[in-house]
């Protein structure tokens, strides 16, 4: 027999007592279990569907106004495609993706219609100083790496647009559904606009957004075509949500304090605020498993040990010292915590599977790590919780407890 | 063995000092056998506590051996009862959730020794108390014979040099008393030091010396050994009749 069997069995011989105790540690683990599992499928989920959109951050000149999204970089105010250089030689971390825009109207066919000029991303990749900086280092969990089982794959129209900044000579084009249709282009064929022949490399898919009324050119073309020298109208980027919800875009209007740097607010406040919502919630639940839970583990211990002062009596008649009492009430402590970390866990992680598509609108699956969390959490309480009374029971007085009856 | 010298032990009951042995000097010689008797709150129990290193007095010594049991650390003294003394409670005071053998263990779990060697160990003195049969059983199942058998047994476990006994017999009824006063006539014979304190002048005289506690102190010498005689002379005449 070790002194862990003595353990056991009183914890066995009283379990009713214990239930109590046991069941608001559960609880209270388990709620918090499940809230971080939702939490991280939902801010999973949120990033996804950032990615999915492509650009987050827009930098404007700082007269602008932001009406829509899409439209965003057709404004009458310029600032310098110098803003480019400072972004990518400034150790930023999160950006994803840049893409300089500058937008001028273009007739064809007798219509009138914009023609973009953006930077594709090779010629990024070919400046030796974006290339040191780590500016494009996407952390693991950054945009497209996000993968959530369950959600639909990216939309077309986001693949589209990461093809068309990959590549693009200076005298190609790619021309929107819209335009295509309305001036009967078709790929490898020829459109001129602005006085200069272009190779039509694509037709981009149909987007219903202002994309689809827009031919994209090689930017400094454009710039050529404007006549206006080395400008944009914005600088479209792509943040990490996580470094975004971290403070990225004020990272980036320090840095470009001349421009007005936007985020598309209504997607990463709805994560920030779930974010905020699920972490003060999870710190409640914290707060009344501390406060609760430990209250009734205390409450149970002192009872505890005030109904068992005449077997301590009795062990420490047979020589058992106070560390020896002291450790047996620590060692239930533990044993508790560990059945409530181990029970919240596991109903934690089937009660966030079953509600969090309910609650967060995501698929929610098991993980590991808040496993550890729960039961470092559980133990740490009950022992907490049970220290004092474990002192009191190891400073019995034998004598004393042996002589009542 | 053990000694009390000029020992006091005065407890506080609300606001006043209640003196439950008043300047006792004993000392019990290795191979003793002690009877102590006395009326019910005379300070037997103090005295066997005292004895045990559980109450620490108010005044006066307890030596142990070379040791001045008071002048030592609360663990050391929990070392002591551990290797060298044993208890019996009218009580018995078994720990209820767990089995015979496993009550019987729990002194040689707190020596720290092996788990084969407990068990063996336990096995025996449990059979030593004709307990063989009942291995497995809770206080709960067990008569309170066999629950103090059990307690008996426990006492042994780490072969104590010092048997302290509070009313060994205090629950049981007579032929199980004389069982187990003979037992304890055994460990006796077997050489370790017995103090049991009792209401019963039969059982007491079983003993080498009667001590005779009243208001916290130790009758003279004379008057025990009177007590004494008169003990045996009862227990002849009660030969002689039922003869």
């Amino acid at each position: 027999m070790k002194l862990q069997t003595l353990v056991w069995r009183e914890i066995f011989e009283r379990k009713n007592q214990l239930a109590t105790s046991f069941l608001a540690i559960l609880l209270g683990v388990s709620v918090i279990v499940a809230m971080k599992n939702i939490t991280f499928y939902s801010e999973k989920a949120v990033a996804y569907q950032l990615d999915a959109l492509g650009a987050n951050i827009l930098v404007l000149p700082k007269a602008a106004s932001l009406q829509d999204y899409y439209s965003a970089d057709l404004q009458k105010d310029l600032f310098p495609e110098d803003y480019v250089n400072r972004l990518t030689s400034s150790d930023l971390q999160g950006l994803d993706n840049l893409s300089p825009k500058l937008s001028i109207p273009a007739e064809a066919g007798g219509r009138r219609f914009i023609l973009t000029g953006i930077l594709p991303k090779n010629e990024f990749q070919a400046k030796a100083a974006w290339q040191m900086a780590s500016i494009f280092s996407r952390p693991a969990e950054c945009g497209v790496a996000v993968t959530v089982p369950g959600l639909v794959a990216p939309a077309k129209e986001t693949l589209v647009r990461k093809r068309v900044i990959q590549t693009l000579a200076t005298n190609e084009v790619l021309v929107g559904a819209d335009m295509a249709a309305a001036l009967k282009v078709t790929e490898g064929g020829t459109l001129e606009l602005l006085g200069r022949a272009f190779t039509v490399t694509a037709i981009l898919p149909q987007t219903g957004t202002v994309d689809d009324g827009r031919a994209f050119a090689h930017l400094h073309t454009v710039q050529q075509l404007a006549g206006k020298g080395a400008v944009v109208n914005a600088i479209e980027v792509v943040g990490c949500c996580q470094q975004i919800s971290q403070g990225l875009v004020q990272k980036i209007n320090q840095l470009l304090s001349e421009a007005k740097v936007v985020t598309i607010t209504q997607i990463v406040d709805t994560q920030i605020k779930t974010n905020r919502m699920m972490s003060r919630l999870s710190m409640l639940f914290l707060t009344i498993i501390v406060l609760v839970g430990g209250a009734s583990i205390a409450n149970y211990m002192f009872a505890n040990a005030f109904e068992r002062r005449r077997e301590i009596g009795t062990l420490m008649a047979l020589g058992a010292g106070s560390a020896v009492v002291l450790r047996m009430f620590l060692l239930k402590a533990v044993w508790l915590g560990l059945a409530g970390g181990v029970g919240g866990y596991v109903l934690g992680t089937g009660l966030a599977a079953i509600l969090g598509p309910s609650l967060a609108g995501v698929p929610v699956l098991p993980m590991l790590a808040p496993l550890f969390w729960a039961v470092g959490v559980a133990v740490a309480v009950c022992v907490a919780a049970t220290y004092l009374p474990a002192r009191r029971a190891a400073r019995l007085d034998p004598s004393a407890a042996l002589q009542e009856l | 063995m053990i000694a009390l010298q000029s020992v006091t032990k005065q407890f506080q009951h609300r606001g006043n000092a209640v003196t439950a042995l008043a300047g006792v000097s004993l000392e019990i010689a290795k191979g003793d056998f002690v009877a102590v008797i006395g009326p019910s709150g005379s300070g037997k129990s103090t005295l066997l506590h005292l004895l045990g290193g559980m109450l620490s007095p108010t005044a006066g010594k307890v030596r142990f051996g070379s040791d001045s049991l008071y002048d030592l650390s609360s663990d050391q003294r929990s070392a002591i009862r551990r290797h060298k003394i044993g208890f019996v409670f009218q009580t018995f005071n078994l720990v209820p959730y767990l089995t015979a053998l496993e009550n019987v263990q729990v002194p040689l779990v707190l020596a720290g020794v092996g788990e084969e060697e407990q068990k063996r160990r336990a096995e025996s003195l449990l059979g030593r108390v004709g307990l063989s049969d009942r291995l497995d059983h809770k206080p709960s199942e067990l008569s309170v014979g066999q629950q103090q058998r059990v307690a008996l047994a426990r006492m042994l476990a780490n072969e104590p040099a010092l048997i302290l006994a509070d009313e060994p017999t205090g629950n049981l009824d007579p032929e199980t008393s004389a069982g187990i006063m003979e037992f304890l006539g055994e460990l006796n014979d077997e050489g370790r030091t017995i103090a049991m304190v009792t209401h019963d002048l039969r059982l007491a005289g079983r003993a080498k010396r009667v001590l005779r506690l009243v208001n916290g102190s130790i009758q003279p010498d004379r008057q025990a050994r009177s007590l004494s005689a008169a003990i045996a002379s009862t227990e002849q005449a009660k030969a002689v009749s039922t003869n």
